[in-house]
């Protein structure tokens, strides 16, 4: 198995808060990562940080083994490769559907608006929205949204996928549809990235778990390691709690 | 909500079941109170609406200067000689708002975008545009019609480039440029950072951020204080009689002095307002139209 992604001593800091620190991970190509963790344990910071959108203080991110988080580098054909989706979606309220989805593709990868609109259909109806492509996201529900996001970065067709708390904004009856995309994505041999608060989702869907603390990741491990006999007592901790709060 | 009175409801008998002892009996004096409620501030409100106006009516004319006012202020041969006037007059100052508009909406835009980049390479651009808006919104419209109206043509430029209407304009442009810069850049400045991850993420560049996703949802949410400033414009162009073109305020100014009777300025009046009160319904009925088509639901 080929190393997709590497991260090496990744630290970042905002202001004096230091919210990750010393980060070391290696993703193989088409491994599925969940990042697990309470709030502010870093999950999201680190994937904004793999997409560019945070600059690193100090250590490298690799993206098939060439250092993307070099300063000066431009961020825009690495982002290209690598899709992100985000809690709240991040829709553009003032496009319709296929307009969101077919925006990068055009402006970015050059395509023509009938390339663009072929591909954007082709995902919609993947993603079973093609009765959807010409609503504006306000008129859409939350779940039907999100799968718009999936697809908005899925047209852009990328190598890595990173998938941030991509269900924590949805009511729990639609949770479901967005978690499907998921493995579908999955099963299409897709790498991803993902940090999240549903443990049984990514106990199913994960190669590996890794538990973030303060910055840290402190154990990574297949998920019926993780969850079933975890060494961290950290780890072991936080999944007492969530167990004990009944999500798992 | 039709009704502002408070303490009313349109929905009777929320009377919290577990404390009443009567429910039924409860809803209803309830009700009969709101209703009795409503009925009053109905009352009262068109009761003092008469009466005011009532006074009004009757008062005006017992002033010692209402029969001179009268006459100098609404002739009726007057108005009706000087009216058709007053109405070409006005072609000229729709004109000038006309081709005033585009450039301040562009120029403004401009601005504003100067004032939004980030990158420090650009800083001057930056330090230029927001010296800019302080000049101009910091200097009366009609300082800045007359020091660029009888400034610039002093320079002794032949035609067309001595004409009160090219330099009246471009004080009116500058001038509103800056006022509307403000708002788009308060536009550009409302939309939030995730819409800019969104579009980072997928790898537009921070032009094509700017241009396909701030931008236009920024231009959407400051329609309405621009179409303020629009109107402003509209009737401030009226300023640009002073340094010289015969519009609608010079032409009542003329036939003032000509029939030494005041009512052309109402004529004029009314003309500015048969332009502009349409131009906000209109805007309101777009901006309507948008959120029908873009959300689900409408508050309010």
């Amino acid at each position: 198995m080929n190393t997709k992604i590497s991260l090496r001593s990744v630290e970042k800091s905002f202001g004096d808060r230091k919210v990750l620190d010393g980060v070391d991970l290696d993703v193989a190509s088409s491994e599925v990562i969940a990042f697990i963790g309470s709030s502010g344990s870093g999950k999201s910071t680190l994937l904004r940080c793999i997409n560019l959108l945070e600059s690193i203080d100090d250590g490298a991110i690799l993206l098939d083994g060439v250092d993307i988080s070099l300063p000066g580098l431009d961020a825009d054909p690495i982002r290209r490769r690598i899709g992100m989706v985000f809690q709240n979606f991040n829709l553009f309220p003032h496009m319709n559907v296929l307009r969101n989805v077919t925006l990068a593709p055009r402006k970015v990868l050059g395509l023509s608006a009938d390339e663009a609109d072929d591909r954007g259909h082709e995902l919609l109806r993947r993603l079973g929205l093609h009765d959807r492509a010409g609503a504006y996201p306000d008129q859409l529900s939350g779940g039907q949204q999100q799968r718009v996001a999936i697809a908005r970065s899925l047209a852009m067709e990328p190598e890595v996928m990173l998938l941030d708390e991509i269900t924590s904004a949805l009511d729990p009856e639609l949770v479901g549809e967005v978690l499907d995309v998921v493995r579908e994505l999955k099963g299409n041999g897709m790498t991803m990235l993902l940090a999240t608060h549903e443990m049984g989702f990514a106990r199913e869907i994960a190669d590996r778990v890794c538990f973030l603390h303060q910055g840290q990741i402190l154990e990574c491990a297949p998920p019926n390691e993780l969850f079933g006999a975890p060494r961290n007592e950290r780890t072991q901790q936080f999944l007492q709690r969530v167990i004990d709060s009944g999500r798992l | 909500m039709n009704e502002t009175v408070p303490g009313t409801s349109d929905r009777p008998g929320t009377v919290a079941s577990g404390t009443s002892h009567q429910p039924v009996s409860s809803r209803e004096v309830r009700r009969r109170f709101e209703r009795h409620q409503k009925r009053r501030s109905t009352l009262i409100a068109l009761t003092s609406t008469l009466v005011v106006v009532g006074l009004l009516v009757a008062l005006i004319p017992q002033t010692p200067g209402w029969y001179k006012v009268k006459r100098s202020f609404f002739d009726g041969d007057v108005f009706s000689e000087t009216f058709p006037r007053l109405l070409e007059a006005f072609v000229k100052d729709v004109q000038i708002f006309l081709w005033c508009a585009p450039c301040i909406l562009v120029w403004g835009m401009v601005l504003a975008v100067c004032r939004s980049v980030r990158t420090p390479a650009l800083f001057p651009l930056r330090l230029f545009a927001a010296a800019y808006t302080d000049v101009f919104r910091g200097v009366p419209v009609i300082l800045t019609i007359l020091l660029i109206g009888f400034g610039v043509p002093g320079l002794g430029m032949d035609r067309p480039w001595n004409s009160p209407y090219l330099w009246g304009s471009v004080a009116l442009v500058l001038t509103y440029s800056s006022y509307v810069a403000e708002v788009f850049r308060a536009g550009i400045e409302s939309v939030h950072e995730s819409q800019r991850a969104g579009a980072r993420s997928l790898g537009l560049s921070s032009g094509q951020t700017l241009r396909f996703v701030v931008i236009p949802q920024a231009v959407r949410r400051v329609v309405p204080p621009l179409m303020n400033d629009l109107v402003s414009l509209q009737k401030d162009v009226a300023l640009v009689s002073l340094i010289g073109p015969i519009e609608i305020l010079r032409q009542a100014g003329i036939d003032k002095s000509k029939f030494a009777n005041f009512t052309p300025y109402l004529g004029a009046a009314l003309i500015f307002l048969a332009l502009t009160i349409p131009e906000t319904r209109f805007v309101d009925h777009l901006m309507a139209r948008e959120r029908r088509r873009t959300s689900g639901t409408t508050i309010r």
